[in-house]
């Protein structure tokens, strides 16, 4: 094994999280930081010859390779776990910028409660409305104090969108539920596609409140405060799964990389896939020495450093800390040790598949062009007579039909999947068919988390992760009800028939929901019921943070990428102010 | 491109020059005009015009031999067919698709998670099974076994019986994929799936049409990733 040069920092992925504290420490600090990224280098230049929805979106070039790395799932922990053989229910990224170069880039915050989430239901409905084997903890940090890092997370990303509740005044357009917003978005919202404004119209015709998706497709040409310029979105129609051929959609390697690349200070290394991180013992006083990878050419390199930043992705981060023996693993049996607890994965589904008479032109759009609303979502209802806890988004969006993707969902009563009526029918109701997504809150229990599987490897012959993930009866219920409320507002829209979501069962592997997987290191106020404190830094090292979705206690309905950059913002702040001057324990 | 390292122990498959060399021979006619590959690998796209009604193409083929070729073009044909409606898997050469995919890397496996044990286990934990998409195919033809010779009625009745196997699955995906991929691939030949849908392939700029069409039909001319991007884009079925 070669052992580099040391290294004041070391980040483990080029991702969002793991880009942006490049950026923030590169830039403010004369810390030497290296990043070991796993996949290739990307550049938005390239991505017009990826419109090829087979490559991209159904061989899923983009993605991490299964055939190298992928995890095993089982339902219940009496279970046997099997391989994910190819990735399906979510698809986690690859290469520099990661997930964030493909995804559709819709920010909404989470609600101001969500971080509560313990304190404020026991208050309102007592402890015994949540859930017997529930795993339900408050962050340990507010929606408040998160409130200034959001904001900057807006003008990084140039985000469009109309506000609702600016400084405490509600405004008309905006979501009304949500938290106080000190400004008003950068950019004004994106133009709608049909589908969209349709469903704007008939959830208003309801009473609802539907708002603009708060869109990282930004409206109109924008520069934020790095001096970083990006076009406005040609709603095109390729964001989930491709890179935006012009740049438009806020990706790490537009809006982070081009002022990393400046930096002397700051190194991306490609093709480098971290094993182990180093550490000087078990015990509660531990320290980090750095991470041994294999490089592009196949060495096995140590690379020491002062301070480690795990930002590989939710599963990865967990991973990684258990194959390093940091930290204790958690014990379903006893409820003891906290790494792999509360995994979560936001409740997705389409709602209503509704059928309509006249077309909706929906290649045209974009991953964020749509309208939202929060009328079912979090406890902004009475659930006193429900038979649930929280609930979720409806979302209309128009992300840019592809037809490989799209082609064949007919209304119910077609009754064929092939052959000359089924391809009657798909024909015409292809441009015809728009779909009102949930996504939804997925509460944490004891019996959803993460080891170590004892049978299947990686490439390199290290265990897979292990997932041990189901559904339980608060999910079930959530589903029925927002699937109603769905099937109602597609009837207003003027569909002529409906497929409406069968319901939740299983955990289903094969159907996408969305590649919001949360937990395993999450953050929290003690060092029993959580692996790293509010500024990811871990409890038994700390000179090791943890950044990304892996932070999160529970899973909101909102999509998580905000919140994630929210908290890397806070933890880049205390690490430059802070922690360089006098490294130990923020908290 | 995925960022591949060697996979020091992944099997190769015998190259397309050290096996037989078969061929389907189609009518220009049937085809909605497609990009025809010489044994050099040189492309040029044939049109069903008048001067090429009557000619017969002789399409090198990667990995079926000529009688599963056919065998598989006469199923494609039956799941997604050609009629009234419009055209099918015949004129958007579904076949050419599917032989590309399978001689490639998704034929193979190489994205697939493929070590053992393998284990059944209930559907919504994917296909856990051992077989690749080319071995499934292989073995799934054996029951399909003078399919092309069958009228359309029986035709359909030995579909019916399996329906429910992971071949038919195959099958009606890799239909679906060959009616509506890029023509780089093979299939949506002259893009006749597109225009049946009304899709128009990746189009650059949506800015002033998208609140535009309320309720109305847009329908630009489609064009394909090689027209649009003025050059050769390369397919992950030729991935090396």
């Amino acid at each position: 094994m070669k052992t580099l040069r040391k290294a004041d920092v070391v980040i483990v992925g080029g991702g969002w999280t793991g880009l942006l504290m490049a950026k923030e420490l590169g830039t403010r600090t004369a810390l030497s930081i290296v990043v070991l990224e796993r996949g290739v280098p990307r550049s938005t230049e390239k991505y017009a010859d990826d419109m090829d929805e087979l490559d991209y979106a159904i061989r899923l070039r983009m993605m991490q390779d299964a055939a190298q790395e992928t995890v095993t799932l089982r339902h219940d922990a009496r279970g046997r776990a099997l391989p994910l053989r190819r990735y399906a229910s979510f698809l986690p990224g690859s290469g520099v910028g990661g997930a964030g170069e493909h995804w559709n880039g819709q920010c909404p915050r989470n609600l101001p409660d969500f971080f509560e989430l313990f304190s404020r239901t026991k208050e309102k409905y007592g402890a015994n409305r949540l859930p017997e084997d529930h795993a339900v903890q408050d962050w340990g940090i507010t929606y408040d104090e998160l409130e200034p890092y959001y904001t900057r997370m807006d003008r990084l990303l140039g985000l469009s969108g109309k506000a609702g509740n600016l400084r405490g005044q509600k405004v008309e357009g905006g979501n009304p539920f949500e938290g106080r917003r000190s400004e008003e978005y950068p950019t004004p919202p994106t133009k709608q596609p049909y589908f969209s404004a349709m469903f704007r119209d008939a959830a208003k015709s309801l009473g609802y409140h539907p708002y603009p998706v708060p869109a990282a497709t930004t409206s109109q040409a924008y520069t934020n405060p790095d001096g970083i310029s990006r076009p406005a979105c040609v709603y095109c129609g390729y964001c989930e799964r491709f890179g935006c051929m012009i740049g438009a959609k806020a990706q790490p390697t537009n809006v982070l990389l081009p002022v990393i690349e400046k930096k002397k200070n700051v190194a991306i290394r490609k093709g480098a896939w971290v094993r182990r991180i180093a550490h000087d013992g078990a015990g509660r006083e531990s320290r980090v020495l750095g991470v041994t990878y294999i490089d592009a050419a196949g060495n096995e390199i140590f690379q020491p450093a002062e301070i480690v930043f795990l930002a590989s992705w939710t599963l990865n981060n967990t991973r990684l800390l258990l194959l390093s023996g940091i930290g204790e693993p958690y014990d379903p049996g006893t409820g003891k040790g906290a790494l792999g607890r509360n995994l979560t994965h936001q409740v997705s589904f389409a709602a209503a598949t509704a059928f309509f008479e006249k077309p909706l032109n929906r290649f045209m759009g974009s991953g964020a062009s749509g309208m939202l609303m929060s009328d079912f979502d979090g406890d902004n209802f009475d659930h006193s007579q429900l038979g649930f806890l929280r609930g979720g988004l409806l979302e209309a969006r128009n992300t840019g039909a592809h037809p490989i993707g799209e082609f064949g969902e007919v209304p119910q009563r077609v009754g064929a999947r092939w052959g000359s009526r089924w391809k009657k029918a798909a024909v015409e109701y292809f441009d015809r068919t728009g779909r009102i997504v949930v996504s939804g809150e997925h509460l944490a229990y004891k019996g959803n988390y993460m080891d170590l599987d004892p049978t299947y490897k990686d490439r390199h012959g290290d265990a897979l992760l292990r997932l041990t993930l189901n559904w339980r009866e608060n999910e079930r219920k959530m589903a029925e009800f927002l699937t109603k409320k769905a099937v109602e507002i597609a009837r207003a829209m003027g569909a002529t028939e409906v497929n409406a979501f069968p319901g939740l069962r299983n955990y289903d592997a094969r159907r996408y929901q969305s590649t919001h997987v949360q937990g395993g290191t999450i953050l929290g106020s003690s060092p029993e019921s959580s692996v790293v404190n509010t500024y990811g830094q871990h409890w038994q090292a700390a000179n090791l943070f943890v950044l990304g979705a892996s932070l999160f206690p529970t899973a909101g309905g909102a999509n998580p990428t905000p919140t994630i950059l929210a908290l890397t913002y806070r933890t880049a702040d205390a690490v430059a102010e802070s922690y360089v001057k006098r490294p130990g324990p923020l908290l | 491109m995925r960022g591949k390292m060697a996979w020091e122990n992944r099997v190769l498959v015998p190259s397309a020059a050290m096996r037989r060399r078969h061929f389907l021979t189609l009518s220009c006619a049937t085809l909605g005009g497609v990009l025809v590959y010489s044994l050099d690998r040189k492309v040029s796209l044939l049109r069903p015009d008048e001067k090429n009604k009557d000619k017969m193409l002789r399409i090198p083929l990667r990995f079926f031999d000529e009688a599963e070729s056919l065998l598989v073009a006469a199923a494609v044909s039956r799941i997604f067919p050609s009629d009234d409606g419009g055209p099918g898997a015949k004129e958007a050469g579904v076949i050419i698709y599917i032989d590309r995919q399978l001689a490639g890397p998704y034929g193979s496996d190489r994205y697939r998670y493929t070590q053992s044990p393998f284990e059944d286990a209930p559907p919504e934990f994917g296909y856990q099974g051992k077989a690749t998409p080319r071995e499934i195919y292989r073995e799934g033809l054996k029951a399909l076994r003078g399919f092309d010779h069958l009228s359309a009625d029986d035709q359909d009745a030995a579909l019916e019986k399996i329906e429910t196997s992971v071949f038919f699955s195959l099958l009606r995906q890799h239909t679906i994929e060959g009616m509506f991929c890029d023509p780089i691939h093979g299939g949506n030949a002259d893009m006749v799936g597109w225009q049946l849908i009304g899709f128009p392939g990746p189009r650059l700029n949506n800015y002033d049409e998208i609140e535009k069409y309320y309720g109305q039909v847009f329908r630009p001319k489609p064009a394909s990733l090689r027209e649009v991007s003025g050059h050769s884009v390369e397919a992950g079925e030729d991935e090396k």
